[in-house]
């Protein structure tokens, strides 16, 4: 795979008025594992839905030699741009081999759809050992443990060989032991990919993330190395509410008192 | 809906892969058996026209139980597939070059141009099919692409029945209006008043019946099939795994469209006559009813419901006239109220029990006994 990466310049998304998204430029190269966060309502997860085509967006979203903002919810996931959401979506009716099997065969031909599954595919095995889920492929993916679910969504990702990982807080409601599990599994794969999560839990994203960028009221607000962001006197005024150089926000009040979760257990 | 949720795992899937082939020759056995030998043939004949049933019922199972389309709207596809049919028969019956006795009732005398090329008995074989399929792929496209679903759709297929049946009513003279068409007197050269032919109409519905089953199994074991449960519980999510869910689910409404199409053309030489009460609102929610009764995410549940449900309203409306429509109220408010996986969820739960109490019970042996009793 040659070196692509995710360009997205002036991104702008509206809803009847209310400005989500405002002219956002982000870069991500490919092995960074880029993460993204802001206080409630900065657009992190309206940026990813315009991405992946769930909004309309103005702007441009390229990966490669394509703008994906054109472009049908489908069509962007078989470009290899691939996302979660926020509460582990998964098909509870169906085991884990089997979300795994339909996640990887979005190329398939109607011949083969029309046909039973003979044996299982080379790269469904090998995720299925990745998420550390080969004992559990026969199993209902309902009865899946939370921690388990959102694994096998991450699977799913790699088995439709996405190029482009779009996470919605991928470690909410995690132990401990599964949020460094979680780290260490996006850090191997995000080698050769390009991975961007949106995170709530400050401690996962200090751990794990190569680089992060801020979203504040739909702008990026600072953008560097952990390092970087946590010394931006911007960002901590966002996240500390400290009142400084900036003028007051009338709407911050709401944004403070929600950021004060933000560590969740 | 909750059934959905409370089965334990891959539920529908496991569903129809525990449909034994035993049941199945079972079934096979009875219908090509057991009851030419057992019924009359008055009855026999009214057991075709359930096996016709059945056909849509298979279908609706398809689109309804395994892909979340609620479609009230099959009566369409029925008289679609009937009508076809039933032209065929008329102008076989009238003769080469002539005309069928009710056009020379109530209209001109002539033939109308769009009513010709059913002369041809193989290219009406060709049509039966056809026309359901392509009528439900046009359908298809223009609402699921458009990501109408739900109660929408089902409304909309519900108008679509109705506006079918109010325009058959009005084309009084290439349609038969009201009365439809009947007085069907041969079946591609066979005579329907013959005994011999009428059990062999029989023999034909009910072995069409089971080739369709025997289809359905196959389809129900397929990647698609997983694909089609997926569309109905996370349509969205789907789309993000590279699909269009909306020619997923195409495929299984024009499935059940053909079906229903093939059942509508087998009904018009058994019943003897297809007219607008045959395929309008009330049929239409008719044939659902049985699907949900047997219930609608097993492979022969919709099949037995809905013979079933004809057999009863036959059998108990010869007995208690005004009863019935009770006695189907009643029945389908305890199905949906009590039953929502129809009456297939009994031998589910039956079947699931022993194995889980089993289980369970194992799995407490080791200490808890010991506790117990110290």
């Amino acid at each position: 795979m040659s070196i692509d990466y995710l360009e997205i310049q002036g991104l702008r998304v509206e809803f009847d008025g209310f400005v989500a998204v405002d002219g956002v430029d982000l870069t991500v190269m490919q092995g960074d594992l880029r993460f993204l966060i802001g206080p409630n309502g900065a657009g992190k997860t309206t940026l990813i839905d315009a991405i992946t085509g769930l909004v309309p967006a103005t702007g441009s979203a390229y990966y490669g030699t394509h703008n994906l903002l054109r472009r049908k919810s489908h069509e962007i996931a078989r470009l290899g741009v691939c996302r979660t959401f926020q509460t582990a979506q998964v098909f509870e009716e169906l085991s884990v081999l089997q979300n795994l099997d339909m996640a990887a065969g979005s190329g398939r031909k109607a011949r083969t759809l029309l046909r039973r599954r003979r044996s299982v595919p080379d790269i469904v095995q090998e995720a299925l050992e990745t998420i550390a889920l080969t004992d559990h492929a026969d199993q209902g993916a309902g009865s899946l443990a939370h921690g388990q679910k959102q694994w096998l969504e991450i699977g799913m990702l790699l088995v439709q060989n996405a190029q482009v990982l779009l996470l919605d807080e991928p470690v909410a409601g995690m132990s401990a032991q599964e949020r460094e599990d979680t780290g260490q599994l996006l850090r191997r794969i995000g080698q050769e990919r390009t991975v961007i999560v949106v995170e709530h839990d400050m401690d996962f994203m200090r751990s794990f993330a190569n680089s992060v960028t801020v979203l504040h009221a739909g702008k990026v607000l600072s953008e560097g190395t952990v390092a970087q962001v946590q010394a931006d006197p911007q960002v901590q005024a966002v996240y500390l509410g400290h009142a400084g150089t900036e003028p007051v926000h009338v709407t911050d009040g709401a944004d403070r008192s929600e950021t004060v979760n933000k560590g969740r257990p | 809906m909750n059934i959905l949720t409370e089965r334990p795992n891959a539920g529908a899937s496991r569903w129809a892969g525990a449909i034994p082939a035993s049941v199945f020759v079972v079934l096979a056995l009875a219908l090509l058996v057991g009851a030419p030998q057992v019924l009359s043939s008055f009855r026999l004949s009214l057991l075709a026209r359930f096996c016709c049933y059945a056909m849509v019922a298979l279908g609706i199972g398809l689109a309804w139980g395994r892909g979340g389309m609620l479609t009230l709207g099959q009566g369409l596809f029925f008289g679609l597939g009937a009508y076809l049919m039933a032209m065929h028969l008329k102008l076989a019956d009238a003769g080469q070059g002539q005309v069928p006795d009710f056009m020379l009732l109530y209209g001109d005398g002539k033939v109308p141009g769009w009513w010709e090329p059913f002369r041809s008995p193989i290219l009406t074989l060709v049509a039966i099919p056809l026309v359901p399929g392509l009528v439900a792929l046009i359908l298809g496209l223009a609402v699921f692409k458009r990501r109408v679903k739900g109660a929408y759709f089902t409304i909309l297929s519900q108008a679509l029945a109705a506006a079918f049946a109010i325009f058959l009513v009005g084309q009084q003279t290439t349609t038969g209006g009201t009365n439809g068409l009947n007085g069907f007197r041969s079946f591609f050269g066979y005579a329907l008043n013959d005994p011999v032919n009428k059990a062999t109409l029989y023999y034909i519905a009910a072995a069409t019946l089971l080739v369709m089953i025997a289809g359905m199994w196959f389809l129900y074991r397929s990647r698609y099939n997983e694909l089609l449960i997926a569309v109905r519980d996370g349509e969205e999510r789907v789309r993000f795994l590279g699909y269009d869910p909306a020619n997923v689910k195409v495929f299984a409404y024009v499935v059940a469209a053909v079906l229903a199409g093939i059942g509508g053309a087998l009904f018009v030489p058994i019943a003897g006559i297809i007219s607008p009460a045959d395929v309008g609102v009330l049929p239409s929610i008719g044939f659902l009813i049985g699907v949900a009764i047997g219930g609608r995410h097993t492979l022969l549940g919709p099949v037995l419901g809905t013979i079933g449900v004809a057999a009863a309203q036959n059998t108990l409306s010869e007995s208690f006239p005004s009863f019935w429509t009770y006695f189907q109220g009643a029945l389908f408010i305890v199905v949906v109220a009590f039953l929502p996986g129809g009456l297939a969820q009994l031998t589910g739960t039956l079947r699931r029990r022993r194995p889980a109490s089993t289980a369970s019970a194992a799995a407490h042996n080791p200490t808890p006994a010991r506790e117990s009793t110290g």
